[in-house]
Order: structure tokens, then C-alpha cells, then sequence
């Protein structure tokens, strides 16, 4: 078995350090109405995602979509001890950057290559957040 | 950042312990998000301090407390410590509420949920934050200015409020709207500043699109084509009402995350179509002609497998007088389906009006109720038993089957009144 690492460099959303399995998607996720904040899981009807949860996971995705209440709903996540262990996006908007604030986990975007390229599920991912680095270690083959 | 002096008093605690930590929260907020500096705003909508059972419970339990200040302190602001909230400082309006005033047990809600929200109701007030209760605050008593910098939570309202109305908000969260109501202040990014709010992508429209239907349909579409960016739309659509930006909107909002969208000719900012690109050039062209109406229609559908429908939901965004009035002709004199529900959502400003006009009483003679402040998908409330619903709303079938694992049938409001009067969906795209 052989493991291949991999450095993103980014900026930082929320500081702090956490490392956990990716969860990575290409679709954007709603807050409210688009996961269930008891159990971290998606139940957008057509996402590819559904059904699947993402608590403990680092969450490898392009970025918030949907209701307003997308930073409640992931708060709310936290509260129930099911928020993802830091996020990884690439498009910023005021969804996700409240989000993130208020899920305490370790957030990056801006990277100097597209992590939804460089990172799939499964992937062990390190995130510190205070310095915008994300480290990926490729699933063994 | 930079910080006014002002700002930096909040943040020094000179203006007592709840500015201090409502800014301490807008300034991780604004660095998250790159932002330089912050924007005045008296004009918030969001749901100040508002709990469900769920939160005062786990206060209670992790917190010792569950009461309006701790949830205000803990959740709302983010805080590691309880402070005294105090009264707002912007004009702000509370958004929906978690069930009808009245019609509580209709919904379900136990007499600990009612008791519970009543209290809540009375400490949003106490605090100076006006009981609109509603998703459409436009609709009851909150219109901003062109202009304007507003910062307004509820995806629905704040689609209309850039795109219709031309103020100014980006989709803010509870906890930005709750420290921006006791502040004032929300930062100056995104779609408070000029440069954002020119287009990205021209939608083209080969297709005609006239009726409220066809608008929510238009926007789901729109939403999917161009996710969270800023279309500019040219062709087909007319001068659409009050009504039809607001299906629009929702729809757009819900499939993709639109919260601003020009309409050449029609919308404030975009009196030509150089107008509303401004410096930019359009990153795609799409186009909205027949296969694309049906498919959209298609996939509004997707949900719902068997015709007989036991309920029938209107309302979402909370419906205008205009849509009342509307709905109290098709049921006039007529008898819903005992097989059938109708549950139909407004703001309590409307519904005075529908009261007035005699368009509640029409509801209730025909069996169906109107109900206030919240929707079944924010109330996660539908009749007991529930299995198929009828929607007139893309943004409710976008959500509702979600959200309670429920079949769902999208089409116009007059399909949905006949399926509430025989108990079965009939609706097919015209």
C-alpha cells in the first residue's frame, strides 16, 4: 500500500486544526431544508449526496447554496455534535462564511489548486485553518 | 479590517457587553468573508432571539437556562457567556414564526410548544423588534428604498428586495441579522457594493412566460442554470406583477442560491442590457425555450407518483391579498374533498385584509383554513396522515417532500384548488 501527499494552499475562514476523512461533493449544499442538523446528513431530493452524512467528515464541496438558514442549520449541527470536522470550499458567499463561523470547525478557501480536483471521498485530510494549509493524504491504492 | 471609532467602541465593550460581543461576532463574520469594512444598516429582518423547543431545551440542559437572553447570548451571538441583550437599535422585523397563533393545534403543536411560543413572541417585542411574522415582509410593513443597505435574512425577500425593489442586502444568517439588529451594523461586501451587483449570465427566454406558474417554473430553471450568480434575462417574459417576482424569486433562490437578478426593462438596474452587465461580459448565454420549460416542469414533478392527493398547501412565499382574493373565487360556494386538506399561509397584516373582505370565512365554508406566521415546511407541520400534497410553489416542492418524505405535485393554483375540491391531481403542463 502506498500513500501519496498532497499540500493545498489557501486563506483562512476559521482557524483551528482538525483531520478527518474527506467527504467531497461537486454540488453545493443547502443549509436549511437540505441536510438534517439532528444527524449531519443531506436530504436534498436530487443531490448526490443524499442520504449520507457528514459528521466527522472534512467536507470537501464547491461551496452554500439555498435558504438563509444555512448557517442555523449547520449551528444547530454543531449543537447535536454532528458538524463536519472542517470545511473546504471554493466559492465564498456570506452562507458559508457565517456558517463556518458558527460551526466552529476549521474552514480554508481560496487554494492555489481546486481541492474538489485533488481530493476525493475517502481521502485523509488535515486542515489548519489559522494557516490556510491543507494536507492530503491520497487513500491507499 | 478597518474599524470607525464607533465600531471600535462596540467592540471595546464601551457600549456594554451584548454590542461588544454582537461585534465580536460581525468581525469573525467579515474576515471570514474578506470584507474591509462595515456598512450602517437600520433596516434588519431575522428572527432575533426566536427558539424552537429544541434549543430552549438543549440551553436548558447545557446552559442551566433556556430563556430568551441565553439563547440571544449563546446562539444567536455566538458568545461563550450570557450578556444582557438590549433593545434593538435598527428598526428590524421578525421573519416566520414556528406555527399559527391560533391554528396551533391544527398543525400538531403540543400546548408546551404554543406556551413556549407565546413567551418568545412577547420577549422579540419587549425588545423592540416588530411582530411581522412573515417571509414577505414587503407585503406587511417593511418596504426599503432603492438603494438602501438592509440586512435581511430569508432568501425569498432578499432576492426581491435587490432585484425588484433595487435596496440592498446580501443573504445574511440569524446570528449576522440578530448583532446586526443590536449594532446596526453588517459588513460592506458582495451586494452592498456596486460591483457586485452587475450580471454574470444572459438568460435568453423563447418561450413565453405569463403565468404564476410559468414564473415559479422560469426561476427554478434560472436557478439551476447559473447556481448562486447574477442573471440578466431578455425575451419573452413581459412586465411581471408583484406576484410572479416574488414566485421567481423563491424559485431561484431555492434551486440554485440567486439573490439578485436583472430583467431588461422591467427591474431598477437594468433600463438596457449594458446597464445591467455594466463592465462585465456575460461568462454564459442560456436559453429557456420549450424543452426547457417541460423538463423543468418534469423535475418539479419528480416527486409525486400517485393522483390521489390528501392535501393541498398554498402560500409559500405567504400570499398577497391579490392571491386571497384569487383563491376565495375558485372555492367560492364550493366543498373541499373530505379526503383532502387545504392549508393556506399569509402574514397576519394580509389576513386582516382577507378577514375584512370576507375571503377567510369563503376558505373556511369550503373546508380549508388560513393559517399565519410560519409554512408547512418551516413548521415541519402537515395534516396527520399525510402522503401527497399539491404545491403552487417551486420553491415548497423544492423543500416540503425533502423535508417531511413526502410526494409532491407542483402545478398552478387553480390545479391545486381542484385537487383540494376532488381529492385527486389533475394538472398537466398547458
Amino acid at each position: 500500500m502506498s500513500t501519496r501527499t498532497i499540500i493545498l494552499r489557501g486563506r483562512k475562514v476559521v482557524g483551528g486544526c482538525a483531520e478527518g476523512e474527506a467527504l467531497v461533493t461537486r454540488e453545493a449544499i443547502s443549509g436549511w431544508g437540505g441536510i438534517d442538523p439532528m444527524t449531519g446528513t443531506v436530504i436534498e431530493t436530487h443531490h448526490e449526496l443524499r442520504g449520507v452524512s457528514f459528521k466527522d467528515k472534512v467536507l470537501v464541496f464547491p461551496g452554500a447554496k439555498g435558504s438563509s438558514g444555512w448557517s442555523n442549520a449547520f449551528h444547530m449541527a454543531r449543537l447535536t455534535n454532528s458538524a463536519p470536522k472542517a470545511m473546504v470550499f471554493n466559492i465564498m458567499n456570506t452562507k458559508i462564511a457565517l456558517g463556518a463561523v458558527v460551526t466552529h470547525a476549521p474552514a480554508v478557501t481560496g487554494f492555489d489548486q481546486d481541492p474538489l480536483s485533488v481530493i476525493e471521498t475517502g481521502d485523509w485530510v488535515k486542515v489548519d485553518g489559522d494557516r490556510g494549509v491543507v494536507e492530503v493524504t491520497k487513500r491507499g491504492v | 479590517m478597518t474599524l470607525t471609532d464607533g465600531e471600535k467602541a462596540m467592540l471595546d465593550g464601551a457600549c456594554g457587553p451584548g454590542k461588544q460581543k454582537a461585534m465580536e461576532l460581525l468581525v469573525r463574520y467579515a474576515e471570514a468573508l474578506g470584507a474591509e469594512r462595515f456598512v450602517d444598516t437600520n433596516n434588519v429582518a431575522g428572527v432575533p432571539g426566536s427558539s424552537s423547543l429544541f434549543l430552549q431545551n438543549y440551553y436548558k440542559q447545557h446552559a442551566g437556562n433556556g430563556d430568551y437572553e441565553t439563547i440571544y447570548s449563546l446562539y444567536d451571538l455566538d458568545s461563550d457567556v450570557v450578556v444582557p441583550v438590549p433593545k434593538a437599535s435598527s428598526y428590524c422585523c421578525h421573519l416566520q414564526g414556528g406555527m399559527d397563533p391560533e391554528l396551533w393545534p391544527a398543525q400538531g403543536m403540543s400546548r408546551e410548544a404554543y406556551e413556549h411560543f407565546r413567551e418568545d413572541e412577547a420577549a422579540v417585542a419587549s425588545h423592540g423588534i416588530q411582530l411581522l411574522k412573515t417571509c414577505t415582509p414587503y407585503l406587511a410593513g417593511n418596504v426599503p428604498v432603492k438603494g438602501e443597505h438592509c440586512a435581511w435574512m430569508e432568501s425569498s425577500a432578499v432576492v426581491f428586495l435587490n432585484s425588484v425593489i433595487g435596496a440592498r442586502t446580501n443573504t445574511e444568517g440569524r446570528e449576522s441579522t440578530s448583532a446586526a439588529t443590536i449594532t446596526g451594523k453588517i459588513p460592506d461586501w458582495g451586494l452592498h457594493r456596486d460591483e457586485y451587483r452587475y450580471g454574470t449570465h444572459a438568460i435568453e427566454v423563447e418561450v413565453p412566460v405569463e403565468s404564476v406558474m410559468d414564473w415559479g417554473m422560469f426561476g427554478y430553471f434560472v436557478g439551476q442554470a447559473v447556481e448562486e450568480n447574477i442573471p440578466v434575462i431578455t425575451g419573452a417574459c413581459g412586465q411581471p406583477n408583484l406576484i410572479r417576482h416574488k414566485h421567481f424569486g423563491a424559485a431561484a433562490a431555492s434551486s440554485g442560491g440567486v439573490e439578485m437578478y436583472h430583467i431588461v426593462g422591467s427591474t431598477p438596474e437594468a433600463a438596457t442590457r449594458e446597464m445591467a452587465f455594466g463592465p462585465r461580459k456575460p461568462v454564459a448565454t442560456i436559453k429557456y425555450g420549450p424543452a426547457e420549460r417541460r423538463a423543468v416542469y418534469e423535475r418539479l414533478n419528480s416527486n409525486g407518483s400517485r393522483s390521489d392527493v390528501d392535501f393541498v398547501m398554498l402560500g409559500c412565499p405567504h400570499y398577497s391579498i391579490e392571491q386571497l382574493w384569487e383563491v376565495a373565487r375558485l372555492l367560492d360556494g364550493k366543498k373541499i374533498s373530505d379526503r383532502c386538506r387545504l392549508w393556506i399561509f399569509t402574514s397576519r397584516a394580509v389576513k386582516s385584509t382577507a378577514d375584512l373582505n370576507g375571503y377567510t370565512k369563503t376558505i373556511q365554508d369550503a373546508g380549508g383554513l388560513l393559517m399565519t406566521d410560519t409554512c408547512s415546511a418551516i413548521a415541519r407541520a402537515v395534516p396527520p396522515g399525510t402522503r401527497v400534497v399539491a404545491l403552487d410553489s417551486a420553491k415548497q416542492s423544492h423543500y416540503l417532500p425533502a423535508i417531511m418524505g413526502i410526494e409532491a405535485w407542483f402545478g398552478t393554483t387553480e390545479d391545486c384548488i381542484r385537487a383540494a375540491l376532488t381529492g385527486r391531481w389533475n394538472g398537466a403542463l398547458a
